[in-house]
């Protein structure tokens, strides 16, 4: 057993050393490995993270969940008030009530949103306040880090508390405890309550949700419509300002029966179509997020999937070529070992291990560069990518596999002379 | 048709009317046509005749690398005329050893492990081949030259290391093949010095050759002809 292994090792030395007698050629013969297996680890890395995107997106945003969003109008149908122009648009608190009546949604939790900026003494942080109810913490799957959400109670007294994204917290906070400090949003004061766990900002996520949530501070709608009032006045080109008034940018509707997701968000994009004269909601069911991911998937597999399999063949027969060529070259060697006893079991061996030793090597060179590719992928296209464990397995066993399928031929070519002639062969 | 039959026991080689007949097209070519000899242990023997004489099927025949159409050939008391392709490789490995004309070194192996061929393919440590190669790479002359590759050699220094490798596997008997053809004559006579020592400590010799003077130096040859033997001296 021991002295088998060393058969083998030595074997491989001697594969390892006439492939670098002919380094510029074994280099060329192993480029189709190459090419092929860095394909196939960046289709797999691409394809994970697409729908590690998802499975994230998902979590963030519910996979119960329809999502109402309030867009503004294309046509600009405000009214002219003197100087500002009044953009009236949105969902409503006539909408939410007509869709607590659908029986099928368990609950509904209306947001409203704006850009502003948090401060504390003399630091400062752009943030999105979002009030909203206390069930917003569930339907989105919030976690709390420290402290707590704000409560019914809280709602109900309209008391001035927030809970901040944890992004938030480290600009106005970085080496203190937060909870129970005053931060100031415009011009009033929010009691710091409770600090939201840090959350994975996906690309897919960010289309839905437009910004980074850590950067989120959550008030209590109540507490925020007495405090800032319905309208958001925007800063508008010269003299002219617009004024906004949008009554719930979000609703987030909870479903409870995962099947009946699809059939309610038609059902609510109907009523809704109904009461709004122009478009301007959608409806955003963040289950299709998977379909969408599981389609990116399934592209990205086709496309590298393809380029895989042709490099692979291509390197295959590269290298069944060059072991042709080998076996040819070295015919009168191949008579002297069979002279000197090698069976043609071990000429067999012999050539399988050089073909197998260069398409491991494409192999390996090919894994490294397939790492490579998603990281740029994640650089330039802000995807997401993630190389697992087993797609390097996989990888490396296909170039194995290459080197056994394309060498056997040859090897066997080798093995088959007849050991007078290959001796006599000049 | 000599019948040998008593002789079994105690040769090394025994040719037993051994045929070889190929087959070129529908033309048949009788190589050897009924060749009896033995070779006793520590002998040395050429085997002379002009090209087409059959000394080269003899000389393959001898090396277990052809299988005879007919006939007995029995190395070290066993018959190897039938053997199968694995169990002639393992032959040649265990009990042969082989000098060529052109030396056959493999060119990208150094010196020791052209030397340890023939024991690496009976799957014997490495460790013990390294030591056997160093020893008989001594004793040919070529102690300092062990890392060398056969293309950093001269001739005559080739042709020992290929004597080193036949002998590493301690064979019945070595078989030669125009060991001298390639070299100058005074190399020659080197080398043809080096296999009279092998001779003298007991190594068994068949040398198969068509240059008379090489024959001379040997103790007894036999002469053929139109694939026969057709005379021995």
């Amino acid at each position: 057993m021991k002295s088998e292994l060393s058969h083998l090792l030595r074997f491989i030395r001697y594969g390892a050393k006439n492939i670098w007698l002919h380094k510029l050629r074994s280099l060329l013969t192993i480029l189709g490995i190459l090419f092929g297996v860095s394909s196939v680890i960046a289709m797999l890395a691409i394809g994970e993270g697409a729908s590690y995107e998802a499975r994230e997106a998902i979590k963030q945003l519910g996979s119960n969940n329809i999502i109402l969003r309030s867009v503004p109008p294309t046509e600009t149908s405000g009214k002219a008030e003197g100087q500002v122009l009044m953009t009236v648009y949105g969902l409503t608190k006539n909408d939410l009530q007509i869709l607590q009546t659908i029986p099928s949604i368990s609950s509904l939790t209306p947001t409203w949103e704006v850009t502003q900026s948090a401060w504390v003494e003399h630091r400062s942080v752009p943030i999105r306040l979002v009030a909203t109810t206390p069930s917003y913490a569930q339907v989105t799957n919030l976690q709390v880090a420290e402290g707590r959400f704000f409560s019914h109670l809280d709602a109900v007294r309209r008391q001035p508390v927030a809970v901040i994204g944890s992004s938030v917290k480290d600009a106005l906070f970085p080496m203190e405890d937060a909870i129970g400090k005053v931060i100031m949003v415009k011009s009033s004061r929010f009691t710091v309550v409770g600090i939201a766990g840090t959350r994975a900002v996906t690309q897919s996520a960010k289309t839905f949700l437009a910004q980074d949530i850590n950067y989120d501070v959550y008030v209590p709608l109540e507490t925020a419509r007495s405090y800032f009032g319905e309208f958001e006045v925007k800063p508008g080109r010269g003299p002219e300002r617009q004024r906004v008034w949008v009554v719930f940018h979000r609703i987030v509707l909870q479903v409870a029966q995962p099947e009946k997701i699809l059939e309610t968000a038609a059902v609510v994009n109907s009523i809704l179509a109904e009461r709004h004269r122009s478009a301007d909601f959608e409806v955003l069911v963040p289950l299709e997020l998977l379909k969408q991911a599981e389609e990116t998937k399934r592209i990205f597999n086709i496309v590298l999937g393809s380029i895989a399999a042709i490099s692979l063949l291509v390197g295959g027969i590269g290298i069944m070529n060059m072991m042709l060529m080998t076996v040819t070259e070295r015919t009168k060697e191949i008579g002297i070992r069979r002279a000197l006893g090698a069976k043609k079991r071990d000429i067999i061996w012999q050539f399988l291990t050089e073909s197998v030793i260069l398409s491991s090597t494409g192999g390996i060179l090919g894994i490294a560069l397939g790492m490579l590719i998603p990281l740029l992928v994640s650089a330039w296209a802000g995807m997401t990518t993630i190389v697992t464990v087993w797609s390097i397995c996989l990888a490396f066993t296909i170039s194995v596999g290459v080197g056994v399928i394309f060498g056997l031929y040859p090897a066997r070519q080798a093995a088959g002379l007849d050991p007078i002639q290959a001796l006599r062969y000049e | 048709m000599e019948q040998q039959d008593s002789a079994t026991g105690q040769d090394l080689v025994l040719f037993d009317n051994v045929w070889k007949i190929y087959r070129i097209g529908t033309v048949e070519v009788r190589a050897l046509a009924g060749v009896s000899f033995s070779v006793s242990a520590g002998e040395y023997v050429a085997v002379i005749g002009p090209s087409g004489s059959g000394k080269t099927t003899l000389l393959n025949l001898l090396g277990c690398l052809d299988r005879p159409t007919q006939g007995r050939y029995v190395l070290g008391g066993r018959d190897v005329a039938s053997l199968s392709d694995d169990e002639l490789s393992e032959v040649r490995s265990k009990e042969l050893g082989f000098i060529f004309q052109s030396y056959n070194l493999i060119p990208q192996l150094s010196v020791i492990e052209n030397i340890g061929l023939p024991l690496f393919y009976q799957g014997v440590p490495d460790s013990v081949i390294n030591a056997r190669a160093v020893a008989l790479a001594e004793r040919v002359g070529l102690g300092k030259r062990l890392h060398h590759r056969p293309t950093e050699l001269s001739g005559g220094q080739q042709q020992r290391v290929a004597i080193a490798r036949a002998l590493i596997n301690e064979p019945h008997f070595i078989l030669a093949d125009e060991p001298t053809g390639n070299l100058d004559s005074a190399t020659g006579r080197e080398i043809m010095e080096i296999l009279a020592d092998l001779n003298r400590e007991g190594t068994t010799i068949i040398i198969v050759t068509h240059d008379a003077r090489v024959a001379a130096c040997t103790r007894r040859v036999l002469r053929m002809l139109d694939g026969r033997i057709e005379h021995e001296e």
